[in-house]
């Protein structure tokens, strides 16, 4: 390793080369042989695109070309997002031979008076645009549509019902599902994966066992079906103990029959026991109804649950978290916060719409999940969000149950300030929006200074 | 961390929150011309402001993921 990095390997860093490339290049071709050519360049496994700018710093300069640090550095100085810069950097670097330096700066110039261009105005009614744009493509949607989303036996709730349910911020959607990720040989091995399918799939003893309650001897009878055990992988001796755990007076017979008995021979409780049981969970995490085990797009081993326990799931050994999510926006917040729920929010409603057929901009449906999403936590819009929290009365009233809105704000005092679309339609006035957002003031001339 | 513990920072619907410095929010506050108060807000109990330990009254850069744009800077202020 080289202690103090010469200047040059520190150029080629700044080029955005890897420190191990830098020094071999620094190392390879000492600047004062200049020896270094094209080929030797990219032989030593430097990227085309650098090459010029090594020779450059080598001192073999190749005269009065566009170079790729000039397009880097000026597309990067420019005011353009991100992904629009990465887009206009690759289309230069194609056409960079035919063009020169002013060339450059003169699409440049356009490309950035293009996007300003597009840019919504200021004053724009942004929300009623996106309340439209949402809108109109909704009432095509089919009404009630239970779909099984690719995933045999699973049910999720699709189309308007889905997007309804968004928008009102339910705590809990009709059908809650998980998409669980797997790390590792849990990904690659479909029988692991279908081991830890088991493991995560909520066993109540129902389900392998018959409960019955007998009046005669005051006691619930659990008989475990061998069968169903051996086909879930759980041994006989775990019914036991978990129903032992409970703490009753427990008899067992010779043919895995349990009895467990009551205390107070009462036939109340008797009930209440049979209950008990046979809810009890052997394995699995509470809420996980069913995990089927599917290939994902990317080929790996992956799980879609019915039900939905994001915190509880994540620390299951061979989930992969960071990739996992579920359909429960209120869980995500409460788990991943507001940031990962307004995302949330975005990728849902787009899926759903897609899932349609239906191609609405991003950006709407970005604006929906910004405004659910201001105040820190997930807010319905409609009465109790935001429809509810705006600051005109006259605006509320008009929205829902006027009366009790009128009368609220009497009994407060409020004052409306006229400052939105609703309120000035209703009292007459021009709307404080696009050209109606702006006054002319007049100015004292000077008169002898207009002539 | 724990050892062992995923870290909710590392989810992938979880985009990077840094606390800025009071420099910082002042430059920010400058070029909107806007109050602390009119930022969107975070609560402090937010599952990440706890992991990244700011307090309230700070305010968090987020670095999103934007389909549009790539990348995008976002701010919110941390409240009760």
């Amino acid at each position: 390793m080289v202690a103090v990095e010469s200047d040059i390997v520190r150029e080629l860093m700044n080029m955005g080369i890897e420190r191990e490339i830098a020094e071999l290049i620094a190392e390879e071709f000492d600047v004062s042989e200049l020896s270094a050519g094209r080929d030797e360049l990219l032989a030593a496994g430097v990227e085309e695109y650098y090459v010029d700018d090594i020779l450059k710093i080598l001192g073999i300069e190749e005269e009065g070309e566009v170079k790729f640090s000039d397009i880097e550095l000026k597309v990067n100085r420019s005011s353009l997002p991100e992904k629009l810069k990465d887009e206009l950097k690759s289309k230069l670097r194609v056409v960079r031979r035919k063009l020169s330096r002013e060339k450059l700066d003169s699409i440049l110039d356009r490309v950035e008076r293009e996007y300003e261009n597009a840019k919504v105005e200021p004053r724009e009614a942004v929300g009623i645009v996106a309340a439209q744009s949402i809108g109109e493509p909704g009432t095509q949607m089919t009404l009630r549509t239970f779909h099984y989303a690719g995933v045999g036996a699973i049910y999720i709730t699709l189309g308007l019902p889905r997007i309804i349910e968004i928008v009102d911020a339910r705590r809990k959607p009709s059908t809650p599902a998980m998409k669980v990720r797997l790390r590792g040989e849990y990904a690659s091995d479909r029988h692991k994966a279908e081991m830890l399918a088991m493991e995560i799939e909520e066993t109540h003893i129902r389900d392998i066992a018959k409960v019955e309650s007998s009046t005669e001897d005051m006691c619930v009878c659990v008989y475990p079906n061998k069968r169903e055990l051996l086909r879930r992988g759980i041994g006989e001796e775990q019914v036991i103990d978990k129903i032992k755990s409970m703490d009753m007076p427990v008899q067992e017979s010779e043919d895995g029959k349990l009895k467990i008995y009551t205390r107070n021979n009462s036939y109340h409780e008797l009930l209440r026991l049979e209950e008990r049981v046979s809810n009890m969970l052997v394995r699995g995490i509470e809420g996980i109804r069913r995990a089927i085990v599917r290939k994902s797009p990317d080929g790996e081993y992956m799980l879609y649950t019915e039900g939905s326990a994001l915190k509880k799931v994540s620390k299951i050994e061979g989930v992969d978290f960071s990739r996992t999510t579920t359909n429960n926006i209120a869980e995500i917040a409460e788990v991943l916060g507001i940031e990962a729920a307004r995302n949330a929010i975005i990728d849902e409603m787009m899926n759903t719409l897609e899932e349609q057929g239906l191609d609405v901009d991003a950006r709407h449906v970005t604006l929906i999940a910004d405004a659910m999403t201001v105040d820190g936590e997930v807010k319905q819009i409609g009465r109790h969000g935001l429809a509810g929290e705006k600051a005109s009365v006259l605006s509320r009233a008009a929205f829902e149950v006027t009366v009790d809105n009128l009368l609220e704000a009497a009994i407060h005092g409020e004052i409306d300030e006229l400052k939105g679309v609703t309120e000035n339609v209703i009292v007459g006035q021009p709307i404080r929006l696009g050209t109606g957002a702006v006054e002319l003031v007049a100015k004292n001339y000077n008169h002898r200074e207009l002539s | 961390m724990k050892k062992g513990k995923v870290s909710i920072l590392e989810h992938e619907l979880v985009p990077l929150h840094e606390v800025m410095t009071e420099r910082e929010v002042e430059e920010l506050l400058n070029k909107y011309k806007i109050k602390k108060e009119q930022l969107p807000k975070i609560k402090a109990s937010d599952p990440v402001i706890k992991e990244i330990k700011a307090r309230e009254g700070d305010v968090v850069r987020i670095t999103r993921k934007s389909r549009t744009a790539g990348r995008f800077l976002a701010y919110r202020l941390v409240t009760k």
